[in-house]
């Protein structure tokens, strides 16, 4: 037996290694990053792995290969779906040959998302079966049943695991046993384009599917009846083992149904948990799917059964679900009484210690260069920001980002404010990641439209939040191959802008120059920072405050850097955490900041 | 058997790779691990808390408020913040040294380092505190506190397994290069009390 400790994200990696997966692809998004390149790293197989530009590049890549019969599997976080949710909704029309899975990490908190999302909305919305695993070792087992149900019915099926399934580990059976899937190739048919006809004969197929699937999901492994009792507790994905949990902490006659398999719905089963209950309580993260399928079942069977949850205002509507939250409504449900934990001595006051963009980090620089330019013309500016670890860039003493919707979006919502704030500077930030991915349908709308926006994008060379993915800047790929790279200055020329000029953010009266210049343009003008991300290079030297310092404390004032505190009126530089960026040395009015070589 | 472990610090201080020594030397002697932390944002110098449940199997990866058997404080105030999670038994070993985050020196938020000493000292559980920074001079090296802390915890009973099993693990999961100086850590840690 080869038991191992696992993260969440890489037990399902290996169990689609173990389902034999010929093609990977995907869009970095947390929770769903390490699935992807867990696959990249296994040595033994001969699997194809790519980073794609966006989400709706790899879900298109992944069903390219499964036309062709082979098995595919995409990763993207539940944002990363509304991008690809295009050629999901038809996809699912058109079905696949090969077996291929669309895994999509929600996360509930959120923990790192603009949006709470439910992904099992899109499985009803797009009539496609979805899994939702409640462990780690249950995901690794699950991922592989998902083929073989792609296969079986010639559907792309949804994985969706959250945030406390991805990121926990846990120790999980490896098994031995691999399966091997022979392509067949490409076989050229009319059922590979779509047409209005062919959409209207496959609407009704998918529909009658779903019947079929809730019968096979009714029998499945991972749904299933615990206990017995006039009152039902339903615990669907990761909420189940809290639930278990509770519940194993008291002596209480319930029913308990598991559901891992949320759509289409295993209404046999569901039949059988109501049989005899009274009272049911849904404990689902998100959205309340599985409380209104029950619903919609007890109105259609007309069915007198108290279903409760998230509609009744029994659960929370919103965020992650902890012991707690699950502990409270089981209690509040069986009619117990909370035993009250013995009460802390208050505490005494905390310090937040929210996260930061890291000491040494380019993306200060550009966004105080462009403040000292705004400053320094006194012209109101409005920054519009992006999604990536310049996000931070809100924080104070920056405080230099005034919006952040999705990947993309600060270009072009710079441009509707441009439109209806004629007289305001528009200013958007975006990364070098986010630039391919969304970001260059935006700049080509600014040339035609003829719109005075400033881009400045902040290129370190990597998708750093995410934890150092490549990219097409980058010229690296998942296979280890060395590809061309593609310059962003040459995107942007052959967009058609004709103000570009590069810049090092760390030289910093330079830098105040050139965005003085870009945004005293008349038209789109982009200023593109080069510094590579500090996690990729190491520090040449570190600075320390010399004895000259008059403690007036401009340089934690003016770029609030982590590697600076101050103690009474006495400022010191962190020794671990200085990367030697010198914006510091730059900002101090009396040159007591200084590096040793 | 099930122990459940908290680590408490800040993004860098390598805790989530404490957390994962612990649970793999615990993996080695045949128990059922879960662990959960916070990875992401979290990681820019916020707060990061590991959660470790040994002998786990039917459970949440996360540990319940007052449930903890121990809590590994790297941080002062990131131990006091997670004081709740932790059995009004439980243990605690924590790090004095306290990390002032960025926005305690711009004003934002004040960090009374004697207050929160304090506070930990008068706590109702068995409190080690121990000056981990000297410790890793000792070490030779200013990033091994995850390392040396897990020798003290080693050393203190904190932990269901002998210093041997934890640097088995060390030597089977740690890069090659960094596998000498974080034995050293171990044994410094182990031996804590005599620096």
């Amino acid at each position: 037996m080869n038991t191992k400790l696992l993260m969440g994200n890489e037990a399902i990696a290996h169990g689609a290694i173990r389902a034999g997966v010929n093609v990977v692809s995907g869009y970095p998004g947390t929770p769903s990053t390490e699935v992807l390149e867990t696959i990249a790293r296994d040595k033994n197989r001969k699997i194809y792995v790519e980073w794609s530009v966006n989400e709706k590049v790899a879900l298109e890549v992944a069903a390219g290969a499964a036309y062709a019969g082979a098995r595919s599997l995409v990763t993207m976080k539940q944002v990363g779906l509304n991008v690809a949710s295009d050629p999901l909704m038809s996809l699912a029309y058109i079905g696949v040959k090969g077996g291929m899975v669309v895994l999509v990490a929600d996360d509930p908190g959120p923990i790192s998302s603009q949006n709470e999302q439910d992904t099992r909305h899109f499985a009803q919305y797009a009539h496609l079966p979805i899994f939702d695993p409640s462990t780690p070792e249950e995901a690794y087992e699950m991922i592989i049943d998902a083929f073989t149900l792609s296969e079986k019915y010639g559907t792309p099926v949804l994985f969706r695991p959250t945030t406390q399934v991805c990121h926990a580990c846990a120790s999980v059976e490896m098994k031995a046993d691999l399966y091997t899937n022979n392509i067949e190739g490409f076989v050229k048919d009319p059922k590979w384009v779509i047409f209005p006809r062919l959409s209207y004969q496959n609407h009704i197929k998918i529909v009658e599917n779903e019947a079929k699937i809730s019968e096979d999901f009714s029998a499945s492994i991972y749904n299933r009846i615990i206990g017995n009792g006039t009152k039902g507790i339903v615990a669907c994905g990761a909420s189940f083992t809290d639930t278990m949990e509770v519940l194993d902490s008291i002596n209480h006659d319930v029913k308990v149904m598991k559901i891992s398999t949320p759509h289409p719905f295993p209404e046999g089963l569901a039949l059988q948990f109501l049989e005899g209950l009274d009272e049911v309580l849904v404990i689902e993260e998100l959205d309340p799917v599985v409380e209104e399928n029950l619903l919609k079942l007890c109105g259609k069977m007309g069915l007198r059964i108290s279903i409760k949850g998230k509609l009744t205002g029994d659960l929370a509507v919103a965020g992650k679900y902890s012991y707690e939250i699950v502990k409270n409504a089981i209690y509040q449900f069986l009619g117990r009484d909370m035993v009250s934990i013995e009460a802390l001595v208050a505490l005494p006051p905390l310090p937040i210690r929210p996260p930061v963009l890291c000491a040494g980090c380019p993306h200060r620089a550009s966004f105080y260069s462009v403040k000292m330019a705004m400053k320094r013309s006194k012209e109101k500016a409005i920054f519009t920001g992006d999604i990536g670890c310049y996000t931070l860039g809100n924080a104070k003493p920056l405080d230099m980002v005034d919006t952040c919707l999705c990947m993309g979006a600060g270009i072009t919502i710079a441009q509707g404010l441009q439109r209806a704030e004629p007289d305001s500077k528009q200013i958007a930030f975006i990364g070098d990641s986010t630039f391919f991915h969304t970001g260059i349908p935006g700049i080509i709308n600014a040339v035609y439209n003829e719109t005075d926006i400033t881009v400045i994008i902040l290129d370190n060379s990597t998708t750093a939040m995410t934890g150092h993915q490549p990219h097409p800047g980058t010229g690296k790929t998942m296979m280890g191959n060395i590809a061309e790279k593609i310059s962003i200055e040459n995107v942007l020329k052959g967009c058609g802008v004709s103000f570009i000029k590069k810049a090092n953010p760390l030289q910093l009266e330079e830098a105040i120059e050139i965005v003085t210049a870009a945004t005293n343009y008349k038209g789109i003008s982009v200023v593109i920072f080069e510094a590579p991300c500090i996690a990729m290079s190491k520090p040449t030297h570190i600075n320390h405050i010399k004895e000259s310092c008059i403690g007036c404390k401009k340089c934690i004032k003016e770029i609030g850097c982590p590697a600076m505190s101050t103690n009474v009126d006495k400022v010191s530089i962190h020794p671990d955490l200085c990367y030697g960026c010198n914006l510091c040395i730059q900002i101090c009015p009396v040159q007591a900041i200084g590096g040793d070589l | 058997m099930k122990i459940d472990c908290l680590l408490a610090g800040v993004g860098g201080q390598g805790t989530v790779l404490a957390s994962k020594i612990i649970a793999q030397t615990a993996m080695s002697n045949q128990f059922f691990v879960r662990t959960s932390e916070t990875i992401g944002m979290a990681q820019r110098g916020g707060c990061v808390v590991s959660h470790v449940r040994i002998g786990a199997e039917h459970c949440s990866s996360s540990i319940p408020m007052g449930m903890a058997d121990l809590m590994i404080g790297f941080e002062p105030a990131e131990a006091v913040r997670s004081m709740g999670f932790l059995k009004p038994a439980g243990r605690l070993l924590v790090n004095i040294n306290p990390i002032i985050p960025v926005t305690a020196s711009l004003g934002g938020s004040s960090y009374p380092v004697n207050d929160i000493i304090n506070y930990l000292q008068q706590a109702r559980n068995k409190v080690i505190l121990v000056d981990g920074q000297k410790l890793c001079r000792v070490a030779g090296s200013p990033k091994v506190l995850n390392i040396v802390m897990l020798g003290i915890a080693i050393k203190e009973g904190l932990l269901p397994f002998s210093k041997e099993d934890v640097l088995q693990t060390i030597k089977q999961n740690l890069p090659q290069r960094m596998i000498a100086l974080n034995s050293q850590a171990l044994e410094v840690g182990y031996h804590f009390n005599q620096y």
